[in-house]
């Protein structure tokens, strides 16, 4: 019998070993192991979204330029469908698609990456219209929910490039930035990509459980975990509605770039690219299709933003700066004089000039836009014996150059803008070998053209900086944040910023030279009554038919429109350039205008056409 | 009349083993009402709710604990035979009688409650087991007396599952192998029985041509070690022929199983694909339900996935879930330490037993109990089949709760006496 006792330890060491080996089992999956923690959220809790509103735009009066209109994504969760009365028919009529459509739109649902237990969109972006039809027998349709979206919608249908436009989170967005999931809405270009956190507001999450068949069991830890979504700010912009859309009228039927600006804030007051299109068309559900149209254009690329992405010979605009160089450096004054043969003399009439008095000042010169006096003025700055070595004198000649914000980005809040360029001296060692070029190599550069390069927000940028006698805020276009204008991230926008060349009084010989052209000169048909104002006229070597360049501020004391236009293909500066921004001009200073004559010239103008059938003539 | 403490029903008690008991059944209220909690019927005593309904069984059940104290426990001696048989007689007449449940024939139903006289079957087992392994002239070693024990298990086994198609029920006889090895049964025949079993597993998981193989050089380097003798050869031979076939019979047989029973097996295995949204389903989102209990749980009615029908009869088998879930690791490890505090509890009660007949029943009672735990939180944590067996104490029902309070408070008298007569 004794031995037989000696059995119960045996017993109780088997119990005891299953106890023990349950609670090193329990440890392990309550503890160690988070799958099981992941599984059950991800069964048990229904993550929804709350999408914010997305913040308006205003123009600086308050005009309202983007607001948001409802649509209505259609979600599928293609599980819960049920299998033997989902009534297909009935739906297809509903949504009026066919049932290929159908079937087509299901299997996307369920194949990767989509999956029968995911959510997805089945049809995107319904009018609240089609909404209101489909939403009273929804309910029939188990399986199928709506999400309400919003879209941008654009009463004045202007300023598309400056706005930007709305576009889907991809997956390199998501992975980038994981606040967003993939469709998503988030600003692609323009100022709702510049401005996108603020725009966007943040989404709301609440946290629904949900029981085995789905069905909504009330918030979690009531809603101790959810998030209230933050409506996006809405943004106050520099641009006025009435000039740039009238802006846009003029530009109709032109390729270019027309930018205004309020030299005493770099308040972009309008920027046009021409050819623009209608916001409108890349919201909603015919975005794809009218996208792919736009983009067939080849010749005006009504998406391609000239005024900050395309890179333009700065022509006779930077002869205004090489006159301001050659002052601040002291190798010229106002009475300086220098011939001219239809060209610059020194290089057998190379750079060509076009026929005019000679020889001339410095005033003359900038009234008829002399060619040979500039290439002089270029030739004397670099070749400046007080810096010993042409090199060093470049140097100081492309550093001053720089500090006027050419060949460098403004820093602007417009989306994507190109640096323009100012070769460096690495770059023609390059091109022409480490000591072997001087001033004449590249002559031209003091005429604005060879490598250099600008685009029409620097070129407008250059006018503001000499109507204000060297100084310049860097060009923007929002003001104020949720009515807030002391928002830190428009802190940037009114820091001051000083060229190289700090005397006004060299700046003062200057605009008198660009007053002189519209007094009496290149721009004197197109005055102003009672508002004396400066300008320059000018026309960028082209390969084809010049670029016709205007550049002005008004008026000519205290000025408050500085306006740098520039027309592909438009020939002389005053024959489009200048007629456009004297209209914009006398709309933004008096609001009326008393040239109906040039304005209905403008508006008529149709140079797009013209450059179609150029080939057609030719043959 | 002599009146004095001697005579209480409460006189000599083991308030240790009530105060667990107590502790259990509250606690597995309270986690019946967790898992069937809805905001609707909040009220714990809601009769309509299954918690209003466990907490008449547990008021009854102290009932029928107090009344098997009263009871002379002479009783239980005496009438061993006769309980056994009058639930025998109940078992086989309930398929009959009797409403079919989910495909059981076991249930009696009154009105809205339902009695299982299976479940009552264990502890008349365990009195006439009790009964007939302590009569003197009885050894167990004696291989007829092993044949007729073993037919007392088998035969009501045999009636619950067959004719009353409750697996769960009936594969708990097989607890009282533990009592059978307490008072004598050879070592040889659980050796052998131990043996057998993990050939069995081994059939099922490796190749059968490897199996044989290995079995075949076992055999021939077990020769190396013993006498060489013509008796020897002979035996070892047969053993290996025996076991080959049993590997043989066991891919066969696995081969005629109906589906439901091949993929249960398979579950329990990890053999081939689980699909975990039909076959896998139960034990994964147990697992599910545990695991996301974390160390310390989700707390009391915070659980998400047995309160929302993720893991499928959360009051009953599977209500260690929302224990696992609500009270984590900390909960669910002091349930285990609870039961298996009171079932050695209940060891060294029996082995303090002057009377055979209280040690058998003693230990029939852990065994049971042991059993009961082993499957029943072993599946959940995907350790053991799934089979469906209750929780001692815990899972929401009547009949459990009355067979196992029956079965332990027999117990608790026959305890209390111990110090009188050898019977």
């Amino acid at each position: 019998m004794n031995q037989l006792g000696d059995r119960k330890y045996l017993i109780i060491g088997v119990f005891m070993l299953v106890g023990l080996l349950f609670i090193m089992r329990l440890f392990y999956i309550q503890v160690i192991d988070d799958s099981y923690k992941l599984d059950a959220n991800n069964q048990a809790f229904r993550y929804k979204t709350e999408y914010p509103v997305r913040g308006y735009i205003y123009d600086r009066n308050n005009k309202l330029l983007v607001y948001n209109e409802a649509a209505y994504d259609l979600i599928v969760l293609p599980k819960n469908i049920s299998k033997t009365d989902f009534d297909t028919a009935g739906f297809c009529e509903l949504l009026g698609m066919t049932k290929e459509t159908f079937i087509k739109k299901m299997k996307k649902a369920i194949q990767a990456p989509n999956s029968p237990r995911k959510e997805s969109i089945f049809e995107k972006q319904l009018s609240p219209k089609d909404y209101a039809s489909i939403q009273e027998r929804l309910y029939r349709y188990r399986g199928f929910t709506v999400q309400s979206r919003t879209l941008r919608k654009y009463p004045f249908k202007i300023a598309a490039h400056m706005l930007g436009y709305i576009g889907e989170a991809d997956k390199s967005t998501t992975e980038r930035d994981p606040y967003y999931k993939e469709g998503d809405y988030l600003g692609i270009s323009g100022i709702e990509k510049t401005y996108e956190k603020a725009l966007r507001g943040k989404k709301g999450l609440q946290i629904m459980m949900v029981d085995v068949h789905n069905r909504e069991k009330g918030s979690y830890m009531n809603g101790m975990y959810d998030t209230m979504a933050i409506p996006g700010k809405p943004l106050t912009t520099t641009i006025d509605a009435d000039l740039q859309l009238y802006a846009e009228q003029l530009m109709a039927n032109k390729i270019g770039s027309v930018v205004a600006l309020d030299p005493r804030t770099g308040e972009i007051l309008a920027i046009v690219t021409s050819p623009t299109y209608d916001p409108n068309l890349l919201v909603g559900r015919t975005r794809n299709k009218n996208f792919a149209e736009l983009s067939k254009d080849s010749i005006g690329k009504p998406l391609f933003n000239r005024s900050t992405m395309a890179s333009y010979p700065p022509g006779s605009t930077f002869k205004l700066v090489m006159a301001l160089i050659g002052l601040n450096e002291g190798v010229l004054t106002a009475s300086t004089r220098y011939p001219c043969a239809r060209g610059f003399p020194p290089l057998g009439g190379r750079p060509k000039c076009h026929p005019h008095g000679s020889p001339m000042d410095l005033v003359g010169a900038i009234g008829t836009s002399c060619n040979s006096y500039f290439s002089y003025v270029f030739k004397s700055v670099i070749e400046d014996k007080k810096y010993h070595n042409v090199y060093k004198a470049y140097a100081n000649w492309r550093e001053i150059a720089t500090s006027f914000c050419l060949g460098t980005k403004t820093g602007s809040d417009l989306a994507n803008e190109l640096r323009g360029n100012v070769p460096s001296i690495k770059y023609y060692d390059k091109v022409f070998g480490k000591g072997s070029w001087k001033a004449s190599t590249v002559i031209s550069l003091g005429i604005g053209q060879n490598e250099l390069g600008i685009t029409p927000l620097q070129n407008a940028n250059l006018v503001a900086i000499i109507a204000n006698k060297g100084w310049y805020y860097t060009p923007h276009i929002v003001k104020a944040i949720n009515n807030n204008p002391n928002d830190t991230t428009l802190a940037r926008f009114k820091v001051k910023h000083f060229t190289d060349i700090k005397d006004t009084s060299i700046y003062n010989k200057v605009i008198l030279g660009m007053a002189k052209a519209v007094e009496a000169g290149t721009a004197a048909s197109l005055q102003i009554e009672g508002i004396p104002y400066c300008a320059k006229t000018g026309t960028a070597q082209n390969s084809g038919k010049d670029h016709s360049v205007f550049v002005c501020f008004a008026p000519k004391d205290e000025p408050q429109i500085a306006i740098g236009i520039l027309i592909e293909n438009g020939g002389w500066g005053s024959s489009y350039a200048g007629p456009i921004a004297r209209l914009m001009m006398e709309k933004y200073l008096k609001g009326k205008i008393t040239r109906p004559d040039l304005e209905k010239r403008m508006l008529d103008a149709d140079l797009i056409r013209k450059l179609n059938l150029v080939p057609t003539t030719n043959r | 009349m002599r009146q004095n403490k001697n005579d209480s029903i409460f006189y000599n008690i083991d308030w240790i083993t009530v105060l667990i008991y107590v502790v259990l059944v509250l606690m597995g209220w309270a986690n019946i009402y967790a898992a069937v909690y809805n905001e609707e019927h909040y009220i714990i005593t809601d009769i309509s709710q299954k918690y209003g309904k466990q907490m008449i069984w547990i008021g009854t059940a102290f009932l029928i604990a107090l009344i098997v104290l009263i009871i002379d426990e002479s009783f239980y001696t005496a009438f061993a035979y006769v309980i056994y048989g009058v639930f025998m007689v109940l078992i086989i007449a309930v398929p009959f009688l009797g409403r079919e449940v989910k495909g059981s024939r076991s249930w009696f139903r009154f009105g809205d409650f339902g009695l299982q006289p299976a479940e009552f079957m264990k502890f008349a087992t365990n009195l006439a087991i009790a009964k007939f392994l302590s009569n003197q002239n009885i050894k167990i070693a004696d291989y007829k007396n092993t044949i007729i024990t073993l037919l007392m298990l088998f035969v009501p086994m045999v009636i619950i599952m067959k004719l009353q198609n409750e697996t769960g029920l009936a594969i708990v006889f097989v607890a009282f192998i533990f009592t059978l090895y307490r008072e004598g049964l050879s070592v040889n025949y659980l050796l052998l029985g131990f043996l057998a079993a993990i050939l069995f597993i081994l059939a099922l998981l490796v190749n059968n041509i490897v199996l044989f193989a290995i079995i075949g050089i076992l055999c021939s380097v077990s020769l190396l070690f013993i006498k060489r003798s013509r008796t020897n050869l002979f035996l070892i031979a047969v053993i290996g022929i025996v076991a080959c076939g049993m590997v043989k019979g066991t891919s066969t047989i696995y081969e005629h199983l109906e589906p439901h029973q091949k993929i249960r097996i398979d579950v329990l295995l990890g053999r081939g694909t689980v699909d975990l949204k039909k076959e896998g389903y139960n034990v994964n989102q147990a697992k599910i339900a545990i695991g996301s209990g974390g160390f310390a749980g989700k707390g009391f009615l915070h659980g998400t996935q047995t309160k929302y029908d993720f893991v499928p009869e959360q009051d009953t088998d599977f209500i260690f879930c929302t224990v696992g879930e609500e009270w984590g690791f900390l909960g669910s490890s002091l349930v285990i330490i609870l039961q298996l505090t009171l079932i050695i509890r209940i060891i060294f009660m029996a082995e303090r037993q002057r009377s055979p007949f209280s040690r058998i029943y003693g230990y029939g009672v852990a065994s049971v109990l042991f059993f009961h735990l082993t499957i029943n939180v072993g599946m959940t944590i995907g350790l053991a089949p799934v089979i469906g067996i209750p929780l001692p104490f815990f899972s929401y029902g009547g009949s459990s709760l009355w067979s196992f309070t029956l079965l332990l408070f027999i117990f608790i008298k026959l305890d209390s006496h111990r110090l009188q007569i050898l019977r």
